[in-house]
């Protein structure tokens, strides 16, 4: 074959691909970006964009009245507990993913089935699941009671949210980790013992720095959906939390359909900038050290 | 001289099957000592024990008269430069060399002499701040034996270090790791599966094969005097044949009774007899000791190597003297260049030429380093 029919064969067999990228991913973002602009006659506006900075409303809780910028709180609000669920993540899979990587073949593929499992089961049946376990009279309570240890209230609280986040995305955060990890070649902890290191500097001259990656593309897949999830906050918290997520549903059920785009549009923004910003420091933390 | 590492009596085995079986080695300060044997015959799990790596199942570790059988490798003054390097590829060259300094906390004016002087040792000034991963291979080895010398260890092991370059860059780097082991003075425990390499470079060659010891010497002593078999046919070509020691100086085989300088056999005991290829000179037939067919002339150069059927057992001679297939001929064979070894287990299993050809020859390269990854593949496994 010449290289010109080559080339088209490649072209070819990429058009299905291509096809479907503009459709389903291009075409809409960019109907995203027009309602985001547009009023409800569709002539271009910024005031959808306005809205989400400067809308206020009152919070009275009964003590204090406070007038607060709506969105921003909203936004602040989802902003923490998507980091703090990271944070959490991060802490609890990275050794797993290390301890993992180290273990037997056949070790890895049972825990990487006990990791996946809870990924087939449907997201509303585990949130579910946690609401049952959470209550004041559920599972949790049962047990602490059981003990003789005192009840404890935990639904409705931003604890229920986290654990609930936690629970969902610790998948995305261990098997990217796990992958590079597994990836790493077992002469290079050797040649750092050799070299004079005991286990913990292995750790932390070694596999962490060549873990970066994985770490990285584990934050952004926890970090990216948990701040813009809104189902697990309604269940879990009550309705009490608000999210961004929420928020943007509230609208979009409320035919407010250009605010919830603009919503969604400046997500979209911030969540770029964060990640651009990740990587730069990532590559730069990467040559330095 | 001083014995720096002592092994005694060590064995270990892999899921119940043996990879050392007994092994006793000293290892003599400022020498240059090199484990050959094909693969699977323990020497890198050897060099592995000795850094720390492995613990063997019986047997002690000796390091300078200290018992370090459980010693963890970071608090061994050894060395080891890895197979294909196993440099940190988060690292540039010179933070690849100055890792241990750093652990050691040295201060940033020690650091930076002692990386600069390794770096220039092996050669690589101004290479400082280039990433690894852009680095030839043969520079990457001189990063990987910079890194390992920095801390000037006791010893140094090399894990089949030339293994992945290619041969003119190999015999470069054979030179260079002598004078760098004449410089330093330190001790080099070398690994490889390729004799020349080990008879070029070595004070003292240690034959491996199956878990055991075949043979310690000089690199003369090895090719001049093999102790059995497998070590005449492991290092360069061998005719090996069964003989019958008459008497002291005396052997016979191929029909002829020969001169010889062995002595201390008892009499009429059966023996191995090795004679060199290039130790055997074409006659006219009538003059000669034994008398032969030529089957196959291959020319290489330097002489001809040639296959004679002498009743039915297959020699290879070398010689600078044209003789032509199906040519009947003489051999002549000096008394000195008659080897004569005591019967092993590996007696009859080496040194006849009849399936001999260049083709094989190559084949039976290529399986031996192809068996070389499996052998380092199964050593991590475990």
């Amino acid at each position: 074959m010449n290289k010109k029919t080559n080339a088209l064969v490649q072209r070819l067999t990429l058009t299905p691909y291509s096809v479907w990228a503009v459709l389903f991913i291009v075409v809409p973002l960019i109907f995203v970006a027009y309602y985001a602009f547009t009023d409800s006659s569709f002539s271009f506006t910024f005031d959808n964009i306005s809205r989400f900075f400067t809308a206020t409303s009152v919070i009275d809780d009964g003590e204090t009245v406070r007038e607060v910028h709506t969105y921003l709180v909203i936004f602040w609000r989802s902003l923490k507990l998507a980091v703090i669920s990271t944070l959490i993540c991060l802490l609890m899979g990275y050794p797993l993913a290390y301890i993992m990587s180290r273990a037997s073949a056949r070790t890895q593929n049972v825990l990487l089935t006990l990791i996946m499992i809870p990924m087939w089961m449907n997201f509303l049946i585990r949130t579910y699941a946690w609401m049952t376990i959470l209550q004041d009279t559920g599972i949790l309570n049962g047990f602490l009671a059981a003990l003789g240890l005192g009840r404890i209230h935990i639904i409705g609280t931003e604890s229920a949210v986290i654990i609930g986040m936690v629970y969902d995305y610790f998948p995305y955060m261990v098997l990217p980790i796990y992958s590079v990890m597994a990836k790493l070649d077992v002469k290079l902890l050797e040649a750092a013992r050799d070299l004079g290191c005991p286990s913990v500097s292995v750790l932390r001259r070694v596999i962490w720095p060549l873990s970066i990656p994985g770490v990285l593309s584990g934050v952004t897949m926890v970090l990216i959906p948990s701040i813009s999830t809104f189902y697990i906050s309604q269940k879990l918290g009550n309705g009490k939390f608000f999210l961004i997520g929420d928020a943007i549903e509230g609208q979009y059920t409320a035919n407010n359909l250009h605010f919830a785009a603009a919503i969604a549009f400046i997500l979209m923004v911030i969540l770029l900038a964060c990640m651009a910003l990740m990587q730069k420091l990532a590559n730069r933390k990467l040559i330095v050290a | 001289m001083k014995k720096i590492i002592e092994l005694k009596n060590i064995s270990k085995s892999f899921d119940g099957e043996v990879v050392l079986d007994h092994i006793n080695l000293d290892i003599y300060d400022n020498e240059f000592i090199t484990l050959l044997g094909p693969s699977g015959c323990g020497k890198t799990t050897t060099l592995r024990i000795i850094g720390g790596f492995e613990t063997p199942d019986t047997g002690d570790v000796i390091f300078m008269g200290e018992n370090i059988n459980d010693m963890p490798p970071y608090k061994r003054n050894v060395n080891t430069v890895f197979q294909r390097y196993a440099l940190f590829p988060h690292l540039n060259v010179y933070e690849n060399v100055a890792f241990s300094l750093r652990e050691k906390k040295c201060s940033k004016d020690e650091i930076h002499q002692k990386v600069t002087e390794m770096l220039e040792l092996v050669a690589l000034k101004g290479f400082e701040k280039r990433s690894v991963s852009s680095l030839s291979g043969g520079q990457q080895q001189r990063v990987a034996i910079a890194r390992a010398l920095v801390n000037r260890p006791k010893v140094l092991l090399l894990d089949e270090p030339l293994a992945a370059l290619d041969l003119k860059l190999r015999k470069d780097m054979q030179k260079e790791l002598k004078n760098i082991q004449k410089a330093t003075g330190i001790t080099f425990v070398f690994v490889t599966h390729d004799q020349e390499e080990a008879l070029s470079m070595s004070d003292t060659v240690v034959v491996m094969s199956e878990g055991r010891i075949q043979q310690i010497g000089t690199p003369i002593d090895i090719y001049n005097e093999p102790e059995n078999a497998f070590v005449a046919d492991f290092i360069g070509e061998s005719n090996i044949v069964d003989g019958i020691m008459l008497e002291d100086r005396k052997v016979s085989f191929s029909g002829h009774v020969f001169d010889c300088v062995d002595a201390g056999f008892a009499k009429r005991e059966a023996v191995d007899v090795v004679v060199r290829p290039e130790d055997v000179d074409v006659v006219p037939e009538e003059k000669g000791m034994l008398r032969g067919v030529v089957t196959s002339v291959t020319f290489l150069g330097v002489h001809y190597e040639i296959i004679v059927d002498i009743n039915g057992f297959k020699w290879m001679i070398q010689t600078t003297d044209f003789v032509d297939v199906d040519e009947h001929i003489g051999l002549y064979i000096e008394p000195d260049a008659i080897h004569i070894m005591k019967k092993s287990e590996y007696s009859g299993m080496f040194g006849d030429y009849s399936t001999f050809s260049d083709e094989m020859e190559e084949i039976g390269g290529v399986e031996i380093e192809e068996l070389g990854e499996i052998e380092t593949e199964s050593e991590q496994a475990t």
